[in-house]
This record gives structure tokens, C-alpha cells and sequence, in this order.
């Protein structure tokens, strides 16, 4: 769970099952634990409307889990850039009424609710919940590049090469925390680099 | 007083009866300026001054939110209620000089939205009146679903088909037309915001099958002036400026602390604001809430009370006021 600190710093919830008819889940690796702790609580024929995409570590645990839910559509995909189009695709032909449950990591749920802002849904109305690991999806202030998977304070930007404070500060609407160059004064102070983003 | 507003003093352009029921009023100002801008959705606050009474009641701007030379507001008559609508009707004539508060929105558009899809029921249609010129203005999607009684009661329903056609639906009650609600939510594309505005019963409806349906309640919006209900007389202290007032039966208590030279704060007089929430020192007896603010938990703590339009009835009641 994500310690608290400056207000532009998301926090997360707790899935839990919200009226409707039509449910679309999002997940990446542990997140599947947080459906399957919903699934208790969630009404009868609840996932007969409901899709699940889901991106599985390498060893694909926790698939079969997912699918014996019996969503009405369950769909594994290898990387977040792999289902976007998907993603995208199912929102432009939903209907007001489809709810959208994110869970996983940091750069999932990030990553879905832009897809999802982007398709008109506020971002309020999306049920979160952070399972697994913290490392966090950084853009770099100064050239604008993303670095995925960033566990270490600071970090390095892989496309421009500075050094990088990685601030709480985030952005929805790229869905990454801001990196700053943490020794613009003086470029030979080279803070110790200390993972702390597990 | 009425909450970061400010009077305006202005006189009556126009009358216009529209139909047998609703009559329209145009204001300018006094000293010929240009009223405040508002959006649409926003209400002013009329005062009416009936001998000695004065009697303060909320209507939407119905005019274009682009145009401020005048406001408009369309009363439709009630009989049976508590005097505001037949005063209006009865009294008021062109050159009248009154006074109205500032425009206030607590039923504004969410400009975030991708499609507006508004529900009016009879009067309910005023403000989409002033949310559909604004919208047009600017290019933006919307479609508007209307009941009315009859044809002839459908106010504005000709000039709403005229100006935005097929964007517009009209419903009558006496032809047995009904909205088919259900499907209507359930066709609506991903970022629509719903807006409705009716009779008390047609909000619920809604609402409730917009929250079954899944629509997140941050994108319902709703807007009811529930008009004060009557009710038995009855007295209350205020603690505060040591009064004791009695409420009588087509009186909110809002109005007679108002009428015991007490200035509580208000904004919409109608039991969805909140600006006059007022702690309950003591009481002995019951409450009739009827306002749309405060939580169930509160209502039955019997620590509050909106004065706008809930009532009490039993053998006293104390008010931090």
C-alpha cells in the first residue's frame, strides 16, 4: 500500500462491486487477488456481464483463477501496450453504465485510467486497488521521456540520461510520477542511489 | 441574508403569459447596466413584497446565459400553494420595481462532459432553458427529454422543437407517452452526464434507475426546489438572540426568524444548498425533514435542521440562532 504525501499522489481503494450490468476488470499480476477477494462479495451472476483483461507475470499465475470466475469474456494479453488498442476498442463502443475496476501495479492502473479519462469516464467513478509491486512509471520533466518500472531514488531517465529525483508529483493525464534532475547545480554530486520503489 | 449575494434592484420589463398556468416575468435593471453573468441551470431568488409579508422564492434563469440585458424567470400557478406563484401572477405588472438576489448555480452543467442527455418534467423546464442556449452556443451534444401534461401545458415545448429539433422529445401524459427510461440510460455513450428536473417523483425515478443501471452518481445531476410544505403552527426558541417566534402554518421557519428580524444565512431556500443548516440546542417532539442535504444519520440525530423547509411538531424546540 502507497504512503500517503502530497495531494497529486493517487490513492487507491478496495474493489468492490458497483450496480450495473456491464463490468470491465483490468489487471495486471497480483491484481488478480484483489478480484478474487471481490468475487466473494459480489451478488450471483454478477461476472455473467463482466470482461476480465489481464496481464499475468511470465509463470501465468493466478489465469486460471480468473477464469474460474466465468466472466463473460476473459482475456490474457503480454503487456499493457499489447491490450491498449483492445482497451480503447471495448470503450468507444461502451455505454454509459459499464463500470471499470482497476488492480495491480501503479503503471497499470495509471496507464488504464488514461485510456479510461480519455474515453469520458471521471475518474472517481473507477474502483482501484494497488496489489503488488511499487515501482512507478516516471516521465522525465526535462526531455519528456517515460522510464517504466522505476524503483530507485533517484533514477536514472533512460532517454536523456540525467539523474532524477522521483517526486510524489503526478500526472493523470500522462499517468506517470514527474522526475526531476536532482544535481542540476553541480552535476558531479551523485546522490547514493537506494531502492526504495519495491 | 443570503450568502455571498449581493441584491439587485430591478424592474419588470415584461409579462408574458405563456400558457393557462405558467406566465413569464423579463427583468432589467434599474439603473440600466447589465445584469451579472450567470450559467445556465443558475436561480435567483425573487423577493415579494405582499404587505407585510415578504415572501423569498427561488426560479431558474430560463434566458440565454448570453444575454444579461434581462433575466426571465416562467412562474406557473399554484393554486394550493403558499402564495409566491398567485402573487406573481396577480400582482406583478410591467414597471413593478423589485429586488432578486444574485444568480446562484447549484444546478450547473459539467462542461467535462461528452453528451448531455436532460430529463425536464413540467416547470422542470426552466433551466435546461438556459443550459440548452448555452450549449448550443458552443457546439456542445446534448439531448433534452420533456413530459408534459398536455400539449397545450407543454411550456416552451414548441419553441424547444423549433430551435433545436430532433435534439428535443416531447412526451404527454395525456396521450400516454412515457420515456422508456431504461433503455433511454442504457444507450447513452461513455462520458454522458445526466440533468433532471421535475417533480419530486420523477427525480427519484430517475436517480434511482440511473443508480441501478450503473451510472455513477457523479454523473446524475438533479435539481428539486421543494417549495416549503405547510404544516401545524408551531414555537421555537432562538438561543442566540433570545427570541421566541411560532411558525405558522404556511410559514418556513427560515421565514419566521426571518420575519423576527433575524438575517440567518441562505443561498436556495429549497433544502439542497445547505447554507442554512442550524444546530438544534434541544427539542421535545418530532421533526418532518424535508430537505435533500443533510445525511439520514443526521436526521436522526435530531442535532440539525434545515429551517428552509423542514417543520417540527411537539412541545419545543430550541435553535442555535
Amino acid at each position: 500500500m502507497a504512503a500517503k504525501s502530497i495531494i497529486s499522489r493517487p490513492v487507491y481503494g478496495t474493489l468492490s462491486p458497483q450496480p450495473g450490468k456491464h463490468h470491465l476488470f483490468v489487471a495486471d499480476a497480483e491484481g488478480a487477488l484483489a478480484i478474487g477477494e471481490m468475487a466473494e462479495r459480489t451478488p450471483p451472476g454478477f461476472f455473467d456481464g463482466a470482461e476480465i483483461v489481464f496481464i499475468p507475470g511470465p509463470d501465468r499465475k493466478h489465469v486460471a483463477a480468473l477464469e474460474a470466475l466465468k466472466p463473460a469474456q476473459f482475456h490474457e494479453a503480454p503487456s499493457f501496450a499489447s491490450l491498449l488498442p483492445r482497451l480503447r476498442q471495448t470503450l468507444a463502443n461502451a455505454h454509459m453504465g459499464l463500470r471499470l475496476y482497476l488492480s495491480g501495479t501503479e503503471g497499470l492502473i495509471g496507464q488504464a485510467m488514461q485510456a479510461a479519462l480519455e474515453a469520458g469516464i471521471d475518474h472517481t467513478s473507477i474502483q482501484t486497488e494497488h496489489r503488488g509491486s511499487l515501482a512507478r512509471r516516471m516521465q522525465c520533466v526535462h526531455c519528456k521521456g517515460i522510464t517504466e518500472n522505476v524503483t530507485t531514488q533517484p533514477a536514472t531517465c533512460a532517454h536523456c540520461g540525467l539523474l532524477l529525483l522521483v517526486r510524489d508529483h503526478y500526472s493523470r493525464r500522462i499517468a506517470a510520477f514527474q522526475g526531476v534532475c536532482i544535481n542540476a547545480e553541480d552535476r558531479s554530486e551523485i546522490p547514493p542511489m537506494e531502492e526504495i520503489f519495491r | 441574508m443570503s450568502t455571498g449575494t449581493t441584491k439587485l434592484d430591478v424592474v419588470v420589463s415584461d409579462v408574458v403569459p405563456v400558457n393557462d398556468l405558467v406566465t413569464r416575468f423579463h427583468f432589467r435593471r434599474r439603473d440600466g447596466q447589465l445584469l451579472p453573468t450567470f450559467s445556465g441551470g443558475a436561480h435567483v431568488v425573487v423577493e415579494m413584497r405582499d404587505g407585510e409579508r415578504t415572501r423569498l422564492n427561488p426560479y431558474s434563469l430560463m434566458g440565454s446565459p448570453l444575454d444579461t440585458r434581462e433575466y426571465t424567470i416562467s412562474v406557473r400557478r399554484d393554486d394550493v400553494g403558499r402564495g409566491g406563484s398567485l402573487f406573481m401572477h396577480r400582482n406583478v405588472r410591467p414597471g413593478h420595481e423589485m429586488v432578486v438576489s444574485y444568480p446562484v448555480n447549484l444546478f450547473s452543467l459539467d462542461l467535462r462532459a461528452r453528451k448531455h442527455l436532460m430529463l425536464a418534467g413540467g416547470i422542470g423546464i426552466t433551466p435546461f432553458m438556459a443550459q440548452t442556449a448555452q450549449l448550443a452556443a458552443e457546439g456542445g451534444n446534448f439531448e433534452l427529454h420533456y413530459t408534459c401534461r398536455t400539449a397545450s401545458l407543454g411550456t416552451y415545448a414548441d419553441l424547444l422543437r423549433e430551435r433545436y429539433d430532433r435534439r428535443v422529445r416531447l412526451y404527454h401524459d395525456d396521450l400516454d407517452e412515457r420515456i422508456e427510461l431504461d433503455r433511454l440510460l442504457s444507450s447513452q455513450p461513455l462520458g454522458t452526464h445526466l440533468y433532471v428536473c421535475g417533480p419530486a417523483g420523477m427525480i427519484n425515478w430517475v436517480r434511482e434507475r440511473a443508480a441501478t443501471l450503473g451510472w455513477p452518481s457523479e454523473t446524475v445531476h438533479f435539481e428539486h426546489f421543494a417549495a416549503p410544505q405547510p404544516g401545524l403552527p408551531f414555537d421555537v426558541t432562538l438561543a442566540v438572540t433570545g427570541k421566541t417566534i411560532r411558525v405558522d402554518e404556511q410559514q418556513s421557519v427560515l421565514e419566521a426568524i426571518e420575519a423576527a428580524g433575524v438575517d440567518p444565512p441562505y443561498l436556495c431556500r429549497g433544502g439542497v444548498c445547505g447554507q442554512c443548516e442550524t444546530n438544534v440546542i434541544s427539542y421535545d417532539g418530532k421533526f418532518i425533514h424535508n430537505d435533500h442535504w443533510l445525511s439520514e444519520e443526521d436526521h436522526r440525530s435530531g442535532c440539525k435542521i434545515m429551517p428552509c423547509v423542514s417543520r417540527f411538531e411537539g412541545r419545543s424546540l430550541v435553535l442555535e440562532r
